[in-house]
């Protein structure tokens, strides 16, 4: 059962669930949009209401190592970033996966310099995407809440032990006031539980060394259990999903599907513009058109079988991405999904789109443009070649 | 203190066997660091990538009789910090028992700390975590094959401070890292060398007994580096003491104190060149000039050191 609901930002319920879950340290640097989240941490330490050692370092290079030492100590770790910070922190990004440290990560994801800019996109995250961790996206305030709570519990499992990002869209989720709910302090203990490592620096009776030098087959053998370690977690991903769902009485799926059951036209979109899809594909709907919405909560590992799975009877399907992959043919998001048709032997034409880089609208015109270029797709009027909208 | 007898009794912390080279200062200012650990405290080591982490952890083999971390190259520090920070809060959460005594330690060498790891070292020393970072100053990149750092001293060669005709190995002085980190006003801060195990045992108990974050830079002979044999480690060390090159000093709670040079002792510069290949060319007449102003580097930090002795004579 939720308490009543109350307006917040999307930053305030990531700070909020870090409260309630406690970690033991919290190493963190300020960068905008991510800032309020220490920000508002800072205040809980102030006040004593939660026991974390709070670590201000001097950059997010610092953070992550700070995290990574602090996660292999054997405490509850959690930190926070977004854009320039997750870029210095790309030489981590992969050692804290590497090392298997259970740390969770909260992103506000934003354009990557140059040009300088601070808003919404997913060019920073999508930097992370090869490193082993686990990729979350909010749409909302709310789910930043929801899967905030969650991520302590993905991250911890035994069988996972990996770190996990828990992202929110740049001053549009992260800034915006919502409709939330959160749940009682001891409603979230009692669902995180406590954490016990297995492999604690700190256990000094039984010493352990991390981080060690690995030669070729250990190399590859270290990697290879860490891509199976991530592949893996879809399922249990989707178990703590559920049991929270049981909780609160807010839904979870891996992927959110809008009306793909008889579909012709699915837009597949990450994050917080899945509203604005959304709400076009609710007015096509009532003009009698089948068209459907795609939108994966998790990104890493990519939940592949339900996309193909919701997409699979469509004419034709558009991938949009909030980032490039500059030097390739297709975007992210749009590679991904086109992979996973391929691999199911569906030849669905494709196109993708790169919309609302640094902060740039996601108006009604421009979603209702690429439902019309479906058509036009499944028909073979229009190429699939990538295409920048809103510009 | 302990003396010698007592100190080869205690409880070796990283085991034989490891990889490093034959005469590497870098064992031998851990062993002697970890000496200085109290009976009563259990040490947990963090290290920077470079000689001393490739050469004691290759898997599945690992020389730490105690718990040890490496992350990266530049951010030993910051990783300590991290783990120091765990040990404050599960002890605060009353997962860790009150009365358990760890004392943290990083450990990097000249690389991993004047240059690509001072941004890391100054943060945590800043924040005041209760740690001892232990610099192994070789005065170059040794792991990656001799390359100068901003810890190689002037004249030397290095792979990329070469000799030739325009130009006499490295051009600049180097960084005097003690001095930065005494300046964040840490607790302790100590410069000591390999070979005086007297001196440095102590300095580490020192370091170890602050309450809070200390520092020490340790002089660590690199044998393939220097152009030495792998039995004048030792000697060389006290060569670089004996002739005022690395003065033995340190800074408690701002006082400065350096040990001075007994005049039976004192000996020319040239004494300490000479037996290193990475210094032959400072020898030769046109170079004159230029060891000049090496001896002339060393007299001005000497008296530069006694300035920071007057100066805080009354703290």
């Amino acid at each position: 059962m939720s308490n009543k609901a109350f307006s917040a930002t999307g930053n305030q319920m990531i700070a909020e669930a870090m409260r309630q879950v406690d970690p033991d340290v919290m190493a963190a640097y300020p960068i905008t949009p991510q800032t309020t989240i220490v920000e508002n941490y800072a205040k809980y330490v102030a006040n004593g209401q939660v026991h974390t050692e709070f670590v201000t370092v001097e950059s997010e290079h610092s953070a992550l190592s700070a995290c990574i030492g602090a996660s292999a100590a054997g405490a509850r770790v959690a930190t926070a970033t977004a854009s320039q910070g997750l870029a210095l922190m790309w030489e981590e990004l992969y050692i804290a996966a590497g090392m298997r440290t259970p740390i969770v990560m909260a992103n506000a994801n934003r354009a990557l310099s140059a040009p300088i800019n601070i808003h919404g996109d997913h060019s920073d995250v999508m930097g992370a995407r090869d490193t082993g961790w686990i990729i979350l996206f909010a749409e909302t305030a709310q789910e930043a809440y929801d899967n905030t709570v969650i991520s302590f519990k993905i991250a911890e499992d035994s069988q996972v032990l990996l770190p996990v990002m828990t992202t929110l869209d740049g001053f549009i989720t992260s800034h915006a006031m919502e409709r939330c709910e959160m749940e009682e302090d001891a409603t979230v203990q009692q669902f995180v539980g406590d954490y016990h490592p297995k492999y604690a620096l700190l256990d000094t009776d039984e010493p352990v060394a991390h981080g060690m030098f690995a030669n070729g087959d250990s190399y590859m053998k270290t990697r290879l259990a860490t891509r199976n370690a991530n592949m893996g977690s879809l399922p249990i991903i989707e178990k703590y999903g559920k049991a929270w769902a049981d909780v609160t009485g807010r839904p979870y799926d891996l992927v959110d599907c809008y009306e793909t059951d008889d579909a012709d036209y699915i837009v597949v979109v990450l994050g917080s513009a899945a509203g604005n899809v959304r709400h076009i594909a609710r007015q096509l709907r009532a003009e009698g058109k089948k068209v459907g919405v795609v939108r994966p909560r998790v990104y890493r590992p990519f939940p592949e079988e339900q996309i193909v799975e919701a997409c699979k009877g469509a004419k034709a399907v558009a991938v949009l991405d909030r980032s490039d992959s500059l030097g390739a043919t297709h975007a992210p998001l749009g590679a991904d999904v086109m992979s996973a048709f391929y691999a199911a032997g569906l030849s669905i034409p494709a196109k993708n789109y790169v919309y609302g880089l640094g902060g740039a609208d996601v108006t009604n015109v421009v979603v209702q443009g690429v439902f019309d270029d479906l058509e036009k797709v499944a028909d073979g009027t229009l190429d699939c070649d990538l295409r920048y909208i809103g510009i | 203190m302990a003396n010698i007898k007592e100190l080869s009794r205690r409880p070796e912390c990283l085991a034989p066997g490891h990889r490093l080279c034959g005469g590497c200062g870098a064992s031998m200012a851990v062993r002697q660091v970890l000496m200085g650990v109290p009976e009563d405290a259990v040490p947990v080591v963090g290290c920077a990538t470079g000689c001393l982490e490739v050469s004691t952890t290759i898997y599945p083999y690992d020389a730490w009789n105690v718990p040890f971390i490496h992350n990266a190259f530049e951010n030993s520090a910051a990783t300590v910090s991290g783990v120091e920070a765990a040990f404050k809060g599960l002890q605060r959460a009353g997962k860790i028992p009150a009365d358990k005594k760890v004392k943290f330690v990083a450990f990097g060498g000249d690389g991993g700390t004047y240059d690509i790891g001072l941004q890391s070292l100054s943060g945590a020393m800043e924040r005041g975590h209760d740690m001892v970072y232990v610099c192994y100053d070789n005065g170059a990149y040794m792991n990656t094959g001799i390359q100068r750092s901003s810890a190689t001293p002037k004249g030397s060669w290095a792979t990329t401070a070469e000799v030739g005709k325009d130009q006499q190995g490295k051009t600049q002085r180097r960084k005097d890292l003690a001095s930065i980190i005494a300046a964040h006003g840490v607790p302790y801060v100590g410069q000591s060398t390999v070979g005086h195990w007297k001196d440095l045992v102590s300095k580490a108990e020192k370091a170890f007994a602050a309450d809070g974050p200390a520092f020490l830079n340790v002089l660590a002979p690199c044998p393939r580096g220097w152009r030495i044999g792998s039995d004048e480690t030792m000697l060389i060390s006290r060569l670089a003491v004996d002739t005022k090159f690395w003065p033995l000093f340190e800074v408690e709670n701002g006082k400065w104190t350096l040990t001075p040079v007994k005049e039976k002792n004192l000996k020319p510069l040239e004494d300490f060149l000479k037996p290193q290949g990475r210094f032959k060319h400072l020898l030769k007449p046109e170079n004159a000039e230029l060891l000049q102003e090496l001896k002339d580097d060393v007299e001005d930090y000497w008296k530069y050191l006694e300035g920071r002795v007057e100066g805080s004579k009354d703290l």
